[in-house]
């Protein structure tokens, strides 16, 4: 499949003709009988999957099939932080390998995602809280992520609009990491739907899976409402409906989908050029382009598939952030929206093996899933074409029954 | 905004003076039960879009436990019912089978 590059070349060449040339982004191809990987799931993670499969293992056979549009799950609805300062190990390892990818992935998809490594604060405003963040500054100076405590007065000069002196939550001071940012969430879908596409693949929109066949403990393919798929090996790639896809196939999942919201206000003139977490409030906010503050609040605590959330998670959102940024009381907020997230027992994702040979499972990512595209594509990848992979190794389903946990939910508060 | 009725003390009590416990009817093990066992109990959940049996405290009222069934996907509230109970009633049961012809039972 020749797509023509990206360019402004391509831009000059353009203008020329009225900007009549420009084709498709992507075709809209038809599924074929049989492939050799199926990833059920066109986010970022379910794309990103399948372009390191072909990337760097060379797997171009694949077909990434989803059930409504390109990225308009949680990869559209998240509020596009990046970062990696976690606490353990094995987590620090695939969120840093993300972020690393997220710095070049405009060059190596030719797509602008508009990755904008603005810095990243944590708010400490309590005690507890200063003390988790300064041992987790301590693991990520040992594991390589490049993270420091900051004191008030810091974050005071680089976020002119917040109120430090509290009274109630006051803050204390900030774990920051410098190279955290955002990038724009669609265009992730889309660049690497773009460069799946240009290497074969086909991206098949509007298409759900009904069922999934295995023989004898080993899977054999989808039925679709595109009708039946084979393959040899099926990634599943569904955060919110992990449990849906593993009943189909056979077996379940420690997990429960919740809902989550986020909201935007109406735009307003650059304020506030980094990304602020508030875990303690439960409020997180960084400004877009277009100008709009974007907030993101806590999950519902029950069982949720309606990609809507309870109105009073979006008061207590904003009711605390206006004691972190009073300047917030004077804005209207323009829109809200919820999508439906994977949560485990240890706040930490699972990339594994399954019951059913050649089924393999990418879910678990909860409320941070965006900020790690690229790193969970990429160890996906190689766990689907080698078996194995360093990345996933601590990340197995099982690990809830060995009880080896990768324990991030209270390392990182409720807010990913 | 979700209501639930407490079967305890009768009132409609919306989501803020409730907490959610999840999934209902899991059946615990003890010391000895095996690996698979525990991680049934602790960890893997049914999780369905659809028909979910799940706990409720009424936190902000009379404090008790009890277990409700509602839809997922549709937020619809079928009924609530005592925490003493080993399954869901069997008028419950009628009550979501005529509304979700569909639906494969409570397990």
């Amino acid at each position: 499949m020749g797509l023509k590059r990206y360019s402004v070349f391509a831009i000059v060449r353009e203008a020329m003709s009225y900007h009549q040339g420009w084709e498709r982004a992507w075709p809209w191809p038809k599924p074929k009988r049989k492939y050799d990987v199926v990833i059920v799931g066109a986010g970022g993670h379910g794309l990103a999957t399948a372009y390191y499969l072909g990337k760097n293992f060379g797997i171009t056979n694949v077909a990434i099939i989803e059930k409504g549009w390109l990225g308009g799950g949680n990869t559209g609805r998240n509020t596009t932080i990046i970062r990696s300062n976690y606490l353990q190990d094995p987590s620090a390892a695939i969120y840093e390998k993300a972020r690393s990818l997220y710095e070049t992935m405009s060059q190596d998809l030719n797509y602008n995602v508009m990755f904008s490594p603005r810095g990243l604060l944590m708010l400490g405003q309590t005690e507890h809280e200063v003390r988790g963040y300064k041992r987790t500054v301590y693991a990520n100076n040992l594991q390589g992520v490049e993270t420091r405590w900051i004191e008030p007065d810091e974050v005071k000069k680089l976020v002119p609009i917040i109120n430090i002196a509290g009274p109630r939550y006051p803050v204390l001071g900030a774990l920051y990491q410098a190279r955290g940012g955002t990038a724009r969430h669609d265009a992730v879908a889309w660049g690497y739907a773009r460069a799946c596409s240009a290497m074969g693949m086909d991206v098949i929109q509007q298409c759900e899976v009904t069922g999934v066949r295995s023989e004898g403990g080993r899977v054999k393919g989808i039925d679709t409402t595109k009708g039946a798929i084979d393959c040899d090996k099926l990634g599943l790639v569904v955060a919110g409906n992990s449990s849906v896809l593993a009943e189909m196939a056979g077996f379940r999942l420690p997990i429960e989908s919740l809902a989550l919201q986020a909201l935007v206000s109406e735009p307003i003139k650059p304020c506030m050029d980094v990304v602020v977490m508030a875990n303690t409030v439960h409020g997180y906010m960084s400004q877009s382009d277009k100008g709009e503050m974007v907030i993101g609040g806590g999950t519902d605590g029950f069982n949720n598939y309606t990609q809507r959330g309870s109105f009073h998670h979006i008061e207590e959102t904003v009711r605390s952030l206006i004691e972190t940024f009073p300047m917030l009381s004077r804005l209207k907020m323009l829109r809200q929206w919820g999508g439906i997230v994977d949560m485990t027992g240890d706040r930490s994702p699972i990339l594994s093996k399954t019951p059913v040979e050649g089924v393999f499972v990418n879910c678990g990512w909860g409320t941070g899933g965006f900020k790690a595209i690229p790193g969970s594509g990429w160890a996906m990848a190689e766990l689907m074409a080698r078996g194995h992979s360093p990345l996933t190794e601590e990340f197995s389903m099982y690990r809830f029954r060995e009880g080896k946990f990768i324990d991030e939910s209270v390392a990182a508060g409720v807010a990913h | 905004m979700l209501t639930l009725e407490c079967p305890y003390c009768g009132v409609k009590a919306e989501e803020t003076e409730l907490t959610a416990g999840g999934e209902a009817h899991l059946k615990r093990y003890g010391p000895g039960s095996s690996d698979e066992d525990f991680e049934s109990y602790l960890f893997v959940r049914k999780n369905p879009k659809g028909v979910h049996f799940e706990r409720w405290r009424h936190a902000y009222g009379c404090g008790k436990w009890f277990l409700a069934a509602r839809c997922t996907a549709t937020l619809e509230v079928f009924g609530t019912y005592p925490a003493q109970s080993k399954e869901p009633p069997a008028e419950l049961q009628a009550k979501i089978r005529a509304k979700r012809p569909n639906w494969e039972g409570y397990r």
